[in-house]
């Protein structure tokens, strides 16, 4: 096999006496979309801001195409690794242009002065994520869905071959679920950027991640293909609570459902 | 790109306007044509025939010269540095007056007066220096106790402000009453009175002024990047420690400059990059430069005013500044409560 775009050995952090992740392995290739799952404070987000330096890493390595990550600077590290965070608390005044060429920072010197590449990439950038139409509107006159999908797009102007995503997807509805979802399963399989994305809710990882991460009390207790990693078995251990799974009726993947009323309550 | 140029046509236009005023108007007034004859009358090659009277020429590059120039600098220190703390801090209050900058400013200019005086040190070139490191340490200080758990709450930094600037600005107090010669009459330093006339304080502010000005400059971008919070910032690609402690070394060496020859102004550094963003947008690559001539006109004119409305007593510009922003102040903080602006929303 190829070697990984992302390649995590061993990621141990630690606050204080408190383990939040224990040397947990795992790689992303490119092209594919992995899933991180797992109960609360499993270490999910704990995984993710290791990756981008904002976690007390106490040992284990990050290779990013074959370059170890906690040797890089900032500046070099946005370079291979780009992040979408959850789109709360950002900057209302700016404009969607304004924000996504500030994706380029890596790129560009103190003075963040853009080069005709730069705009070509951000351009790219507002393209694929559908983003045109509204890149002259101000950040805080979009819906979250469009917020989200601008972070993407921001994240996208960094060029970076891993993508990481923190529960992109929380605060928004049903359809912009979709449309946020649909977006990184294309441009991962098009552009052959290795995803790995936090989401709570198993259904949506079933149908979009190519393989799962199960993560429990910070270490990786299973990986591999959706209906590897999603039994009611593994799922029952992970959550402490019964669930269903049946096969999605157009795809097959696993489709998780909850099991069980109160004791003593039926419907009809 | 046609709409930045304008607007900075306006800014430069309004100072050359506030500039030839405050050259101008005074306890003598010195007529605009003079002016521009005095002016030319020292370029080389131009040999004007004097027609005016020598007490207009002494006036003219012995006091208003220097005065308007001191206050010139000093309006666009403090306000383009209010336009960086603003976006350090992520908060549209942050004001070189309201986070305790200026007041460190002013007790480490006044220690090293104090010296002076005592004959331990000549010349004014340590104090903006004295000036910068109180500046410095009260910034530091502040934003300890502000975002110390992570809680940037506008009550936080406020608070924080007042108790470390009420401290330094008592130290300083102390310090001027024990003193015996000039520094005890100066008391309206404290009040933003700049108590020293002629080049020397002009000489001794520029470098500073120049270096701090100079970097804040060029720091737009990072600041606009910086609006995301630290650790976004640090995803995009930032260096984010390394551009904060530039950004908070240029703007205190610039306040404290200021600070140092121009007594304790308040206010300038809210009031002038709240207009300019309300008219500009968010983009600190224009807010910086902006607010730098908007703040230079801004202090010329309230400098005027205060050297014109009790003709022939002068009043410490530092009391116009805060008659007009106090209440800025005010409305600034109903209006941040009711809709968080800018990269400001998290609580």
């Amino acid at each position: 096999m190829a070697d990984a775009a992302l390649e995590i050995q061993g990621l141990t952090v630690r606050y204080g006496d408190f383990t939040a992740l224990s040397a947990a392995s795992l790689s992303v290739y490119s092209g594919e979309v992995v899933g991180l799952v797992g109960p609360n404070g499993a270490g999910k987000t704990t995984l993710i801001k290791a990756l981008s330096g904002s976690a007390p890493v106490k040992s284990g390595a990050v290779r990013v195409l074959g370059k170890d990550l906690f040797q890089l600077r900032e500046r070099e590290r946005a370079r291979f690794l780009a992040v979408v965070p959850q789109a709360r608390s950002l900057p209302q005044d700016f404009t969607v242009r304004q924000m996504v060429l500030m994706g380029r920072t890596p790129y560009l010197g103190w003075l963040g002065v853009p080069s005709r590449q730069d705009y070509e990439r951000v351009h790219w950038a507002l393209e694929s994520t559908r983003m045109m139409e509204l890149a002259d509107r101000p950040v805080g006159a979009l819906s979250g869905g469009e917020q989200q999908r601008a972070l993407l797009a921001r994240a996208l102007a960094q060029d970076a071959p891993v993508l990481l995503l923190d529960e992109p997807i929380t605060y928004l509805d049903i359809k912009h679920q979709a449309v946020l979802l649909n977006l990184v399963y294309e441009l991962a399989h098009a552009h052959g950027i290795a995803v790995l994305m936090v989401l709570h809710d198993l259904n949506l990882v079933a149908l979009y991640a190519d393989r799962v991460a199960l993560l429990v009390a910070g270490r990786v207790r299973a990986l591999g293909t959706p209906i590897e990693v999603i039994t009611p078995e593994r799922l029952a251990d992970a959550y402490d609570i019964p669930l269903k799974v049946i096969p999605h009726p157009e795809y097959g993947t696993p489709l998780i459902l909850p099991d069980g009323l109160p004791n003593g309550h039926e419907r009809s | 790109m046609r709409r930045s140029n304008r607007s900075y046509w306006i800014a430069f236009l309004l100072l050359l306007v506030t500039f030839a005023l405050s050259i101008s108007f005074g306890a003598v007034v010195i007529p605009l044509q003079t002016l521009a004859r005095l002016a030319l009358s020292r370029l080389p090659g131009l040999s004007l025939v004097p027609d005016w009277s020598s007490s207009f020429e002494t006036i003219f590059f012995a006091i208003r010269l220097p005065h308007t120039l001191l206050v010139m600098l000093s309006g666009a220190a403090l306000a383009a540095s209010g336009a960086a703390y603003q976006g350090l801090f992520r908060n549209p209050l942050a004001d070189p007056y309201l986070i305790g900058a200026a007041s460190g400013a002013g007790l480490g200019a006044v220690l090293v007066l104090t010296l002076r005086e005592q004959g331990l040190l000549t010349g004014l070139y340590l104090v903006p220096a004295a000036a910068f490191l109180g500046a410095l340490a009260t910034v530091a200080l502040v934003y300890t106790l502000a975002y110390s758990r992570n809680t940037s709450s506008t009550t936080a930094l406020i608070l924080a402000g007042v108790a470390v600037s009420s401290f330094a600005t008592a130290l300083t107090s102390a310090l001027m009453l024990r003193s015996q010669g000039e520094l005890r009459r100066s008391l309206s330093w404290l009040l933003g009175g700049g108590s020293m006339t002629g080049w020397e304080p002009v000489w001794a502010a520029l470098p500073y002024i120049l270096v701090g000005l100079g970097i804040l400059l060029t720091s737009g971008h990072a600041l606009n990047v910086l609006q995301f919070g630290e650790e976004q910032a640090g995803q995009m690609g930032l260096p984010v420690t390394r551009a904060r402690r530039l950004v908070i070394l240029a703007a205190s060496l610039a306040t404290a400059a200021a600070i140092a020859f121009s007594g304790i102004i308040g206010f300038i550094g809210l009031i002038i990059p709240h207009i300019i963003r309300l008219w500009r947008g968010p983009d600190y690559r224009h807010l910086i430069p902006l607010s730098l001539l908007g703040g230079a006109s801004a202090l010329l004119l309230a400098d005027l005013l205060a050297r014109l409305l009790l003709r022939p007593q002068e009043l410490p510009v530092g009391i116009i500044t805060a008659l007009a922003g106090a209440p800025f102040f005010i409305w600034v903080l109903r209006r941040y409560q009711r809709a968080p602006v800018g990269g400001n929303s998290n609580g």
